[in-house]
């Protein structure tokens, strides 16, 4: 009995570490989520204990989003963009990682960092001469804007992530299927596309999620609230004058953070030995 | 009998011959994703280093080439120095931070327990959340009335109410809330950097080490460290290059203020060049990041190369 005793007092500075990990981490969405509930008697008042409900929780601030905002309209354009640039990405980044990875020597290796380094090319370096070239297009004011730009970081890092995957497919497969007569085209829509499903299944989430977060270009491009994204629209389109609407802010951001959290976490490692390279082997 | 081995006849067309051929399909594939990113990051990239040695204004969009005027302008405009100095602050500051974060995390989530799954989901939360969104709940938190930092303090008896600091409105208060928010967004990315690189050395190693001697702290600092050294770098790059040229945090919770004191190239650059339209001026501060970002670009190619090796 003593020994278990010793043995939790023990390991009380270990699950305090984690403990205070998790609390940092987290507490700012708890903040978003008790904040979004609360009546706004509560929420601005300087004596209420801040960390729960002093009045009943209400989803007054989820109804005034979702019938009073623009909200459902940032849902909807979020949606679209993601679905189109998912659909440019998938077309131009497959094939390319494809053939880089089947490329003999290292012209293959060398074109696909160079295309890699690409992704580091920061966005605020290059809004100023992109904002003219949309105006030039006519798409200033318009989320199509975002469509054409986004493909800029989704391609280079997602051929990355994809190279790794059919550098992992043994290139007999396609050998065989081309003996048996099919052709070079063939063999990699026939045997490689679908072998790698789930490098496809990883570059479909993550081209999503990286839209859903992308913020620069957004404000940059995009000024009428009605073709606002949903991350924009929540950070910039909920105040007024100096009113900040913080429990419809809190509640747009809770919405929009769920899907990215969840989906961030499915494919988590798949991400980190995309950008790591396979440094570790 | 005879009809199983006639073979049959099957149309090739040219096109399909030509598409047989390796090297020409393989160009094929490659060419729009180059095409794409040639057009729409290359371009613009050239695009901007014009517009730095023009002229360029949206009220005036003239192609007058102009030299390093824009530049030598720039550098002797003291918000500029300072707008630098912050920069520098803000990236070294969050890194840091971030990273001391990172390594601690790591070594608590190395070892198993019970819900470590659940708990390194939690953790990732800040990385995974959009930036803006995150954002915008701390400045909800640092809020100058009711913010509920302050309102713990006064909780505690730590403070009394007349002297609750105003987060976002102090100069220094409000650079250390922007590194703050920056490091907690970091940190879970050098958690998992942290441990997909210490995880990644064979055990065999360690027990080689361990057999011949090697207590706890030689094994953390002459094999460990060592051996994590090129992925954390590449971590590392990742995070200085987002970070010098971010705009999203304190163009959310503090619009470059007070007075200034927490702006940084990339929000700098968006005042100038898009807000009041003088855009080789803004062109010229963005182009300011391009030294760092070649530097740090360097160092990740030789750590990828050392790995082929």
């Amino acid at each position: 009995m003593r020994r278990a005793i010793a043995k939790v007092v023990r390991e009380i500075p270990f699950f305090g570490a984690v403990a205070f990990f998790v609390i940092l981490s987290t507490f700012p969405f708890y903040w978003m989520v008790i904040t979004s509930f609360k009546s706004n008697s509560d929420l601005y008042s300087v004596t209420n204990i801040p960390f729960w409900f002093n009045d009943p929780p209400t989803l007054e601030h989820f109804r005034y989003l979702f019938q009073e905002t623009l909200f459902t309209t940032w849902l909807l354009n979020s949606l679209i963009i993601g679905v189109c640039v998912v659909a440019i990405t998938l077309v131009t980044a497959l094939p390319a990682a494809y053939s880089l990875a089947r490329m003999t020597g290292r012209s293959g290796e060398t074109l696909g960092i160079g295309i890699f380094l690409t992704y580091l090319v920061p966005p605020t370096l290059l809004f100023l001469p992109l904002a003219r070239i949309i105006a030039e297009l006519g798409l200033q004011n318009s989320m199509w804007s975002l469509v054409l730009v986004y493909p800029t970081f989704t391609i280079p890092f997602c051929t990355w992530l994809l190279m790794g995957f059919f550098k992992a497919l043994p290139p007999e497969i396609e050998e065989a299927a081309i003996v048996d007569g099919c052709s070079l085209f063939g063999a990699f829509v026939k045997m490689a596309l679908p072998l790698s499903l789930p490098g496809i299944l990883t570059v479909v989430i993550f081209t999503f999620t990286l839209t859903l977060q992308e913020f620069v270009y957004a404000l940059t491009f995009i000024s009428s609230s009605a073709q606002k994204p949903i991350t924009l629209g929540v950070a910039t389109d909920l105040i007024r004058g100096d009113i900040f609407y913080w429990g419809e802010i809190m509640a747009g951001a809770l919405i929009a953070s769920i899907p990215v959290a969840i989906g961030y976490n499915f494919f988590l490692d798949r991400f980190i030995s995309g950008i790591t390279g396979g440094a570790v082997k | 009998m005879v009809a199983i081995t006639r073979p049959v006849p099957r149309p090739i067309s040219r096109f399909r011959f030509i598409l047989d051929r390796r090297d020409v399909l393989g160009s094929i594939l490659v060419a729009p994703a180059i095409l794409y990113v040639l057009l729409l990051v290359g371009v613009p990239f050239l695009l901007a280093v014009y517009y730095s040695v023009s002229a360029f204004t949206i009220y005036d969009p003239s192609w007058r080439f102009v030299g390093l005027a824009n530049f030598e302008q720039i550098v002797q405009n003291p918000v500029f120095l300072q707008t630098l100095g912050n920069t520098f602050i803000f990236t070294f500051g969050s890194q840091f931070l971030g990273l001391i974060l990172g390594k601690f995390g790591a070594l608590l989530l190395l070892r198993p327990f019970p819900g470590r799954k659940i708990v390194r989901a939690l953790i990732i939360l800040p990385w995974a959340v959009p930036v803006a969104l995150a954002t915008v709940a701390w400045q909800w938190m640092f809020d100058s009335l009711y913010s509920v930092i302050n309102w713990t303090l006064i909780a505690l008896d730590i403070i009394t109410r007349s002297q609750a600091p105003n987060w976002l409105g102090t100069p220094g208060l409000a650079m250390l809330c922007v590194i703050v928010v920056n490091a907690w967004r970091f940190f879970p990315f050098a958690i998992v950097i942290f441990l997909a690189g210490i995880t990644a050395i064979p055990q065999d190693v360690l027990d080689a080490a361990t057999v011949d001697g090697a207590g706890f702290w030689r094994r953390n600092y002459q094999i460990i460290v060592p051996m994590i050294l090129p992925i954390v770098a590449i971590g590392l790059i990742f995070g200085i290059v987002f970070t010098f040229t971010d705009l999203s945090i304190v163009f959310l919770m503090t619009m470059g203020g007070p007075v200034g004191a927490t702006s940084v190239l990339g929000f700098e650059g968006f005042q100038v060049g898009i807000v009041s339209g003088d855009v080789s001026h803004g062109a010229a501060i963005s182009l300011f990041m391009l030294p760092v970002l070649f530097v740090v670009v360097i160092f990740m190619l030789r750590f990828i190369r050392r790995r082929e090796i």
